[in-house]
């Protein structure tokens, strides 16, 4: 019998021949993420009583939660945060600007295929998207890896999701995974290996496949994974500079389930609130009035995803009612846009720029709402009271919809305006 | 960890996720353990945090924790006094949070069998919950993960393995 890519990858860590679902493991992560909570977590590994991280290499921290600081205890939080990166000796510290952790991580060449890399946020199964097994841990757990280099992990029972057909316009990597959820549920998945494959997934950017394996965190997985291709090889050229062994599953491994999908016919998507999975096909919530909309997030911050909303804005003028806020996932992508005109064009049509970070996502800055106020969000939470007023409302929806929505001011079907 | 708890129960249902148990907003600018617990709940049963006593065990539906991987959201409750969380299911962040924390968790389906204000019995040696309605089995813990919770969290047991006493 074959293995699963988790199985495969999670052996290879532990020198193991071959491993089982359900199997303890522990294992030297080749990368651990954290972002504004590493304040939190160097706090944790000084109470654990020693001086030196195991290996000041595997440490990448990119602050973006609240940056820059929105006020004094944010700045402390920083600034406690900077202090350790230099008495530590981190080298792969990113400071305000650089973006959001899980576009930056990639960016910088620390995720390639066959990696293992842990990180204390919740959508560190985004570089599933390069090939490498990626999960969410806690603040806790990202301290004992800084005093050991080591993590255990049980090996998860795999679920494949394999998708045909090709996504029709203003349908995206968004809509297909929102759909997804709503078959699942926010649980569905919960401590499997979800992965990703079928013609559809290999015609997909890497900016598509990063938001599947972003939003597999919202059916409850441990890590989702596309496996690498040309296409990743050809992203990764030039960011990653040592060699990397590619992990594939085999094609006769033991899924749990095994999900199939045509998304020929597939219409865009909406979450409605207050849980992702509560997800309708557009047509359900058009006509909802909206106060805010946002484009942006370590789900939809891409290059891909500002361009979509810029063809939708184009030479128009989002509705007077209708507050847009545009966050790109990094400076490279900031910088990308400025150069095809997109972000001129953004503002022109009435959007506000904010800079590159996870702004008003969780509600601690850039954006926050007011009781009985509504937002779509191209974000992957809307959970009651996440932006701000625990009265308000979060839609989630791909970038396409959230641009027409805010042309309009009532949520709205992409393919018609 | 004490080999049986008997408990009032505190009763949710499915899918209670990390942003009503510890609000977002506040992740960054509490950090102190005692003051995490008068938020706790905050945005799903105000009640919550005035009431609660020591002891207490949260009984709950499926997929307990889900969201995001914010530890407050176990610390919370840890200091508010919970014993115990027994539900259908755990997130999985939330779960391995639970245990490093060294907040006992219980997967059964104990949310059928008893009300909010209800008591339920917990035996860990026994693998039994005893609710007023009826008795739900639940499987071991793997011997590397009772350890930890043993030790008294990670931390401890960190210091443990790495012979810092």
């Amino acid at each position: 019998m074959g293995q699963t890519f988790a199985e495969k990858v999670l052996a290879r860590k532990a020198g193991l021949e071959r491993v089982v679902p359900g199997q303890i493991l522990v294992v030297r992560p080749d990368r651990l993420l954290s972002h504004d909570n590493t304040a939190a977590i160097s706090r944790h590994f000084y109470k654990i009583g020693v001086e030196r991280m195991a290996d000041p290499g595997m440490s990448v921290i990119v602050l973006d939660h609240v940056v820059p600081a929105a006020d004094e205890t944010h700045a402390t939080n920083h600034r406690t945060i900077r202090e350790f990166v230099a008495k530590q000796g981190i080298t792969a510290f990113y400071d305000i600007g650089e973006g959001i952790c899980h576009q930056v991580l990639p960016e910088k060449g620390h995720a390639w295929p066959g990696g293992l890399i842990v990180g204390s946020d919740s959508h560190t199964t985004t570089h599933g998207a390069f090939g490498a097994f990626a999960a969410g841990i806690g603040r806790t757990e990202a301290a004992a890896v800084m005093a050991t280099g080591q993590i255990w992990l049980r090996v998860p029972q795999s679920f494949r999701i394999v998708v045909r057909g090709q996504l029709p316009g203003r349908v995206s990597a968004k809509d297909l995974v929102l759909h997804i959820i709503g078959d699942l549920r926010a649980d569905g998945a919960d401590y499997r290996s979800v992965e990703f494959a079928g013609e559809t997934i290999a015609a997909m950017s890497i900016a598509g496949r990063m938001v599947l394996c972003n939003m597999a965190a919202e059916m409850g997985a441990k890590n989702g994974v596309v496996e690498p291709d040309e296409t990743t090889r050809r992203w990764l050229e030039g960011r990653v500079r040592h060699d990397y062994e590619e992990v594939h599953a085999d094609p006769d491994a033991a899924y749990e389930r095994v999900i199939e999908y045509d998304v020929s016919d597939l219409v865009p998507q909406v979450a409605r609130p207050h849980t992702v999975d509560n997800v309708v096909p557009v047509g359900e919530v058009v006509g909802t009035s909206i106060d805010q909309a946002l484009v942006g997030t370590c789900t939809n911050g891409r290059l891909e995803d500002l361009e979509a909303a810029a063809e939708i804005l184009r030479g128009r003028h989002i509705s007077s009612k209708v507050r847009m806020l545009v966050l790109p996932a990094s400076r490279e992508v900031l910088l990308a846009a400025l150069e095809r005109g997109i972000i001129a064009e953004l503002i022109e049509a009435g959007a506000v720029l904010l800079n590159p970070g996870c702004g008003p996502c969780l509600g601690a800055h850039q954006g926050c709402v007011a009781a009985g106020e509504v937002t779509i969000s191209t974000a992957n939470r809307n959970f009651k009271g996440r932006m701000g007023s625990k009265e308000a409302f979060t839609y989630l929806a791909g970038p396409a919809t959230v641009a027409a929505s805010a042309l309009t001011g009532v949520i709205t079907d992409p393919r018609e305006v | 960890m004490q080999i049986r708890i008997t408990g009032r129960v505190w009763k949710y249902g499915d899918d209670v996720n990390t942003d009503v148990i510890f609000p977002g907003k506040y992740t960054y600018t509490i950090s102190d353990r005692p003051e995490m617990a008068q938020h706790a709940l905050e945005d799903l049963d105000p009640a919550f945090a005035g009431s609660v006593q020591p002891g207490d065990i949260i009984v709950a539906g499926k997929n307990w924790g889900c969201g995001s991987s914010r530890e407050q959201a176990v610390i919370c409750l840890k200091e508010a006094g919970v014993a115990a969380i027994v539900a259908r299911s755990f997130a999985r962040i939330y779960f391995r949070n639970c245990i490093n924390e060294a907040l006992p968790i219980v997967t059964c389906d104990a949310v059928d069998g008893v009300e909010a204000g209800e008591e339920v019995t917990i035996d860990f040696a026994a693998g039994v919950v005893t609710t007023p309605r009826g008795v739900y089995e639940f499987p071991p813990m793997a011997p590397e993960v009772m350890e930890i919770i043993a030790a008294g969290g990670l931390i401890p047991h960190v210091r443990q393995e790495l012979g810092l006493k």
